[in-house]
């Protein structure tokens, strides 16, 4: 009796470290699978990263590139700015201002498209499903032109001689050409139409996962169509709207080519400011420490959204 | 004050149709559907899958509109009415709780988007949640509690604005059996201490009769029957009511005299059986007559009281009764039910030659 235990025992002690044995082999199996991509992560996305962050720290060569000693003047130029003639420190205000410009056309045109793209989506979720691919194809059909076409497309409806100028003087709704190209207005109709589709796509997905009828739930319960949409469409589609939301406020942020061509040299944003110091600027750390400060900035605004976005709503639904 | 209530129905349907598609995908869900639902009643849709019980209800509950015809509550025309502007309430049968919402703001949601103060609201909540035994699940999240539990928080959910009419479709379908009858009580209960008309939908024809005060019967889109639960079962008046109700026996007569609102019943075996009727202005002609397996007597072999005769098939014991399955000389089956008695162990075997014996109370003559 008491033998048959201590090899029952036995058993149980070798079953549990096989199966342990089985575990520790399963997860390396899975840290595979996953290590092609980490590569890429690693190399492609954190190596850049890295080397912009050296380079922000080094002295500026004279005809562009990097001389290596560590230098302090990128990230002083990035906020602060040297009088030439008397040498007082002021803040560097064209920058600032660049930095506002670019926040601030960025929230518009993710707000501009949240607002065109939310009825878009709920319009697609609700057809039937034959429809729903119809519409679907028809939102992606922008991503398979050149971003630069598809600017200059906007540049010919918007500028003085262009489409919309000619229409509405046509219609004799304004006696002369209103000036668009080269204005921020530009620049936000241009970002809104580009990031449009990234806005409907995740809106969409999360819309057609909606059950409809908890729609009908509500309208049951005496909820108007406004007070549906409040609460119970928005909190239920809320992971389809910050997803939409980062998407488009992102790469609004170091938008270039939008800003370049509809903005013209006049209006830049960070992108275009980015850009100028590592060409014509001959400024790699700046450029550099630029560029950092962009990446910190998307993710202080990532952070700060998701909190809040989550704080409010959103406690079990996927 | 009851009479008042009784005098305008609490529901009414005026020849309602509902198309659904056109052209191939043309569905006629609701075929000229008329029908009276009165205050306080509990009031049963029962029917196959695919009849329109639920297209009548959401009808009444205001997600869809009539193709022609009218709903009226409480007298007055409702048909184009938003569901926000009626006093009536649904249970969803998959609940459709709202997922990002605790137990009691389900449940409040209602009085809520009538405006109602957040005192009252918390109030009638806990009330609410007494009358559904839910208590001490006012905070959970509706992912965090069972079927049943969310069943009971639908109940809550549609019955705390006071609707003047509730509609439930297949409310207990997603229930276990015995968690379906405790609920089924409950219904029962909450319907008589609330006072509000219920309208019920089941394709469960016990659940509807014992459940209802009155059932309608529909098939493909037709209200084919509407009454008691007795007078469903006793008297129906078509043979898809007789038959989606209960077990019953069919037989194919000739009715061919009628005297004294009683009528004589050709069989196809030659032998004659006599049948209640409704009145005397019964046209003769073939009929089918319905009897109840519980209706009918087995006799011993060949006696003279017998209307049919047979050899006995298959005998079912369910404890308080037993199914007699008798081949009929004619060729037929037919099912006798008898309660069982303590010493009827060993009175009938298979293979013994039988009589049935059918009062004439017991046969229902159909004419389709
Ligand atoms: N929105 C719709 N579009 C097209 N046909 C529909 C629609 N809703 C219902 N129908 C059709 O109408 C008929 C009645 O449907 P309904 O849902 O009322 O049946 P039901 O009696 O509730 O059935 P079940 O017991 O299966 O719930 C069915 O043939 C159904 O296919
Ligand atoms: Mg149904």
């Amino acid at each position: 009796m008491g033998k048959s235990a201590v090899a029952a025992d036995k058993d149980a002690t070798s079953g549990a470290l096989a199966g342990e044995e089985a575990r520790r082999r399963d997860i390396q199996n899975r840290w595979l699978l996953a290590t092609p991509a980490l590569v890429i992560i690693l190399f492609a996305a954190l190596g850049p990263l890295l080397i912009m962050l050296v380079y922000s720290f080094l002295q500026k060569g004279l005809y562009g590139g990097v001389i290596w000693n560590f230098s302090g003047q990128g990230w002083f130029d990035v906020f602060l700015s040297k009088d030439i003639f008397d040498d007082t420190i002021s803040f560097a205000d064209a920058h600032m201002l660049i930095f506002w410009r670019s926040i601030k056309l960025s929230l518009i045109t993710t707000i501009a498209t949240l607002l065109l793209g939310f009825p878009t989506a709920y319009f697609i979720a609700t057809r039937s499903p034959k429809w729903r691919g119809v519409f679907l194809f028809l939102v992606t059909i922008p991503f398979w032109t050149n971003l630069l076409i598809r600017t200059f497309a906007i540049q010919e409806v918007i500028k003085n001689e262009g489409l919309l100028n000619i229409v509405l003087l046509k219609l004799g709704l304004i006696s002369s050409p209103i000036q668009i190209m080269f204005t921020d207005t530009a620049i936000l109709l241009g970002m809104a139409y580009v990031y449009l589709p990234l806005m409907v796509l995740p809106l969409y997905a999360s819309m057609e996962r909606l059950d409809f009828r908890l729609v009908e739930a509500g309208y049951d319960l005496y909820a108007t169509r406004l007070q549906v949409l409040r609460r119970i469409i928005i909190p239920l589609v809320k992971p389809g709207i910050i997803a939409g939301s980062i998407l488009v406020f992102v790469p609004s942020l170091g938008a270039y080519v939008t800003p370049r061509i509809l903005g013209g040299g006049k209006k830049m944003m960070l992108g275009n400011l980015i850009e100028l110091q590592f060409g014509q600027g001959r400024n790699w750390p700046l450029g550099a420490a630029l560029s950092i400060t962009l990446l910190v900035i998307v993710m202080v605004a990532l952070l700060f959204y998701v909190r809040n976005a989550s704080k409010s709503g959103v406690k079990s639904h996927g | 004050m009851r009479s008042v209530a009784d005098a305008v129905a609490a529901v009414s349907a005026h020849q309602v149709t509902k198309v659904f598609g056109s052209g191939s995908d043309r569905v006629v869900a609701l075929d000229d559907v008329s029908v009276d639902i009165r205050a306080n009643e509990f009031f049963t849709l029962l029917g196959p899958s695919g009849c329109g019980k639920t297209t009548l209800l959401r009808l009444i509950a205001g997600f869809d509109h009539p193709t022609s015809g009218r709903i009226d509550l409480e007298g007055q025309d409702i048909s184009y009415l938003p569901p926000y502007k009626r006093p009536v309430n649904t249970v969803f049968q998959s609940y459709a709780l709202f997922p990002h919402m605790t137990v009691a703001e389900n449940i409040g949601f209602g009085l809520k988007m009538l405006g109602k103060p957040q005192s009252e609201i918390d109030a009638e909540v806990s009330k609410m949640l007494k009358l559904v035994k839910m208590e001490a699940m006012r905070d959970r999240a509706t992912s965090a509690i069972s079927g049943g539990q969310q069943q009971r928080v639908a109940l809550a959910r549609a019955l705390a604005p006071k609707p003047k009419v509730l509609l439930l479709d297949e409310p207990l379908s997603a229930l276990d059996l015995k968690l379906r009858k405790e609920m089924q009580i409950e219904l029962k209960r909450l319907q008589s201490e609330t006072g509000i008309t219920f309208i019920f939908v089941t394709h469960d024809q016990e659940e509807a009769l014992t459940m209802s005060d009155r059932i309608a019967v529909m098939s493909a889109g037709k209200i084919l029957q509407v009454g008691s639960p007795r007078q469903i079962y006793d008297h129906p008046s078509h043979r898809f009511v007789a038959d989606f109700i209960g077990e019953t026996n069919f037989l194919e007569a000739e009715l061919t005299s009628v005297s004294k609102r009683v009528g004589k019943l050709k069989l196809g075996s030659g032998t004659t059986i006599d049948a209640s009727l409704p009145g005397d202005g019964v046209a003769k002609g073939p009929v089918t007559a319905v009897v109840r397996p519980e209706h009918a007597n087995l006799v011993k072999g060949k006696a003279a009281a017998a209307s049919l005769t047979g050899k006995l098939g298959n005998i079912v014991y369910f404890g308080t009764d037993t199914h007699y399955h008798v081949a009929l000389d004619d060729g037929g089956e037919f099912i006798v039910r008898m309660q069982n008695a303590r010493d009827d162990a060993g009175r009938w075997s298979v293979g013994d030659a039988v009589g049935v014996s059918i009062d004439k109370d017991a046969v229902q003559v159909l004419r389709d």
